[in-house]
């Protein structure tokens, strides 16, 4: 016997690295050969190259459109309500001013101001940290400055919400399409329409690319009665920009060179009922 | 020479079987985890990294002390490492075969893992990690392993180690390096966003990692025919001595620049963990005797008659492990997430599965080193006295 | 050449190769039927009767050979590129989508992707996100 048990082994151990890499080109050849369906293009799409958001605090003072709001997100996109806050899932929610824009407060601030509940949602940054961090560009940027995230992809290595400074992502920590204790399914009703997710993944807001590429404008804006006005930021010619050239906004942490894309209105402390003031 | 590995006296299997019995426990509560999900954990959307990663971080450090074994002994021919390089090559193989398995075992999508393969994404830290682990992994692998067999038949390594084990060298700070910038490099987490943080993270890497080294060269005297050599030993526990007052140092440093600049939101982070916040003090305990520990080996240490006496230098190592293993493999990753984006305070605490789950990794670590040194030291044990040129 | 310990080796590579081989003898003789897939939701009867054709985005057999590739195909244009293009099929527009493209046709799932995925002991992880619709049949 010419060969002996090392070269073997080497042998053996080549061709398998050779097999391995000789069926990824097959497949790799066979992806183009599809070719030839017939379609039509889709004409209906919203366009921008930078998709932003103005939300004028003075027009959402009533509870019932905040949660008009919150509620037709998680509706439409199938968000789990996992009934406490430690795996807790959420698009777009509210927290106080103090906590929305840590920092801003100071101690002479009307109580109202400070406890006024801001609606928060992804930025949609310009230079999002979370991009430049995903290991398998499972979340990205797209061409019209949505943050996507694309959950086929996603491994759950949660290194997105470690680089968020805007605490906009959520992880699976258990199956969304299961059932507590009692036997009520994480998801109340499902929208047929819209997927879930599954255990193990990142979820965040898409700014509701599904609607935009339909024509109509994200589903927390049309809740709103005109709080929340949704544009490109990067027309001069948008309702948007005609807004933010007009009025004084302020956005979440811009000194962290993310460039953040909703921008607040903050509005007079006429939040609260309190009827002195009034 | 794996064979070396399979006939041992019992002791060597009653440990074997320990650790193969944590092991087990591990792996149970693993796939418990793989089917319910991370909700089995303390972790949470506001501190969503915690014990795992917190032990990767560690054990990448304690990978790439290595280095301080290999390098003086090849760039500066010194001697009385020879007999002991291996231990520090065989550690760092131990230690990133834990580190790759706690990244593992932290995901949500586990079987997912090729993704950073297939779609190879470099502006991603956590893509050069995956890169420069695996790489020093397969260097010290070929390096200890061929080393060692030239040594077992009593010939001089191949040539082509060399340039290998010079490219080791090099690449050992790197992979803590890399490791460090996963954290330096996000805006908005304050206790992260640090430049000395990757100095940081190498100081205390090249005390925690020759202070096990020096346990383990102890223990390996007692139990078996090999010496690793007493000059050896008191060598390392300079380094020890000189890294971990660096890294005191160090953390001086991040200390002062957050409270001399008193802004709020980096002291914060240092406020919970040594003080607690409000109601919210989990970790003060800990982090206190991560402290003293730290203050009490430096102040043993720095007395040459201390080293000198192997077991006051043994305790004092202990202590350094024990400091440096809470500040690294707890303290830090949960100083990032406390207080959250919203400045408000989640806390974390691991739970049991979680524990069992680190403690089975752990496990797993030291049975790849176990067998490693195993069969070192039996290969050291049949050609001693043999002195070889290399 | 002698082989060391050759009876032990031989026993050892007996087992194996039993052991290894057990699926094949164990399920031989015993064909599993193949499976028929159904055509003939509410959704198919009615294409059939406005246009006389049972038609897909491909040709039957290469559906059944390329649908995951496809599929991947249209995930990646859509979520990716943001293409949402529609696919027309004898004049019907239909989305690029498989819970809002292909099962509005195949509103049949059990009877037309698990049937078939399980006679080949697959499965996708498709249905842990996407929603099936109600189970229809003709």
């Amino acid at each position: 016997m010419s060969m002996n048990r090392r070269e073997f082994l080497k042998i053996a151990g080549v061709s398998t690295i050779a097999g391995l890499g000789g069926t990824a080109v097959f497949s790799h050849l066979g992806k183009n050969s599809l070719e030839a369906v017939q379609t039509s293009p889709n004409t209906d799409a919203l366009t921008g190259k930078q998709w932003g958001m103005v939300i004028d605090m003075d027009k959402l003072k009533s509870e019932e459109t905040i949660k008009k709001v919150t509620e037709a997100c998680h509706r439409i996109h199938n968000v789990p309500d996992f009934g406490n806050p430690k795996d807790e899932v959420k698009w777009i929610w509210t927290e106080t001013f103090e906590h929305s824009f840590p920092g801003q407060e100071h101690k002479y601030m009307s109580e109202d101001m400070m406890h006024k509940p801001f609606l928060l949602l992804c930025n949609h940054c310009t230079d999002p940290a979370c991009v430049r961090v995903c290991p398998t560009k499972a979340t990205f940027k797209r061409k019209d400055g949505i943050v996507m995230q694309d959950m086929h992809r996603c491994i759950g290595c949660r290194f997105c919400m470690a680089a968020c400074p805007f605490g906009a992502r959520s992880f699976n920590y258990r199956d969304p399409r299961g059932k507590d204790a009692n036997g009520n399914p994480f998801i109340k009703e499902e929208n047929k329409e819209y997927p879930t997710r599954m255990i193990g993944v990142v979820e965040k807001c898409t700014f509701c690319v599904e609607r935009i590429e339909k024509g109509l404008k994200p589903a927390c804006v049309e809740e709103s009665n005109g709080a929340l006005v949704f544009g490109d930021i990067d027309d001069p010619a948008s309702e948007i920009r005609r807004i933010l050239n007009s009025q004084y906004t302020i956005r979440r942490k811009p000194e962290l060179g993310t460039g953040p894309n909703i921008y607040y209105i903050i509005g007079g402390n006429d939040y609260a009922v309190v009827p002195e003031i009034r | 020479m794996l064979e070396k590995a399979l006939s041992g006296s019992k002791k060597y299997w009653t440990w074997i079987f320990i650790l193969l019995v944590f092991i087990g426990i591990g792996t149970v509560n693993y796939l418990r985890q793989f089917q319910t999900g991370l909700t089995i954990t303390g972790l949470s959307r506001d501190v969503s990294w915690g014990l795992y990663i917190g032990q990767f971080t560690f054990l990448v450090g304690v990978a790439a002390s290595g280095v301080m074994l290999v390098l003086p002994y090849y760039l500066h021919n010194f001697k009385q490492f020879a007999k002991i390089t291996i231990l520090g090559e065989f550690l760092a193989v131990s230690a990133v075969t834990m580190c790759m398995l706690f990244i593992f075992v932290d995901m949500g999508q586990p079987m997912r893992i090729m993704n950073v393969l297939l779609y190879p994404t470099p502006n991603s830290v956590m893509f050069w990690d995956a890169f420069v682990l695996s790489g020093y992994l397969a260097l010290n692998i070929i390096v200890g392993w061929v080393v060692l067999g030239s040594e077992k038949n009593g010939i001089a390594p191949p040539k082509w180690v060399k340039p290998l084990i010079y490219l080791s060298i090099a690449w050992a700070p790197s992979i803590h390096t890399v490791t460090a910038f996963l954290y330096s490099g996000l805006p908005g987490r304050h206790f992260w966003l640090s430049a000395i943080m990757a100095a940081r993270f190498l100081a205390s890497a090249f005390a925690a990692g020759p202070a096990l080294l020096i346990i383990l060269a102890l223990i390996i005297r007692k139990f078996t025919k090999f010496d690793p050599g007493k000059e050896a030993v008191q060598t390392l526990g300079k380094i020890v001595t000189y890294f971990m007052i660096t890294n005191v140092f160090f953390f001086g440093l991040e200390f002062f620049t957050a409270f001399y600049s008193n802004i709020p939101g980096h002291m914060h982070p240092f406020q919970y963990l040594f003080a607690g916040i409000g109601e919210y003090n989990k970790l003060v305990p800990l982090m206190w005797t991560s402290v003293i520990l730290a203050i009490a080996s430096i102040a043993l240490l720095i007395f040459p008659a201390v080293r000198r006496n192997e077991s006051t230098l043994a305790i004092a190592c202990a202590m350094v492990f024990i400091s440096l293993w809470i500040d690294k493999g707890f303290g830090l990753i949960i100083g990032g997430f406390v207080p959250n984006m919203f400045e408000t305070v989640t806390e974390y605490w691991p739970t049991m599965p979680e524990a069992l789950i680190t403690i089975g990794v752990w496990a797993v670590g030291l049975l790849v080193l176990t067998i490693l040194y195993k069969i070192a030291i039996t290969v050291r044990e049949e050609t001693a006295g043999v002195e070889i040129e290399h | 050449m002698k082989i060391y310990d050759g009876g032990k080796i031989l026993v050892g590579l007996i087992i194996f190769i039993a052991l290894f081989a057990s699926p094949f003898y164990l399920n031989m003789g015993k064909a599993v039927a193949k499976p028929e897939l159904k055509f003939d939701t509410p959704e198919i009867q009615q294409m059939e009767k406005e246009t006389g054709k049972k038609q897909c985005v491909e040709p039957k057999e290469f559906m059944r050979a390329e649908h995951m590739q496809i599929l991947n195909n249209w995930r990646d244009e859509v979520i990716r590129s943001g293409n949402r293009d529609e696919i027309v099929i004898l004049g019907h527009k239909y989305d690029k989508s498989l819970q809002n493209g292909c099962m509005k046709c195949h509103s049949n799932k059990k009877d037309f992707c698990d049937k078939c995925h399980n006679y080949m002991a697959v499965q996708p992880y498709c249905w842990r996100c996407h929603i099936a619709p109600k189970e229809k049949q003709s």
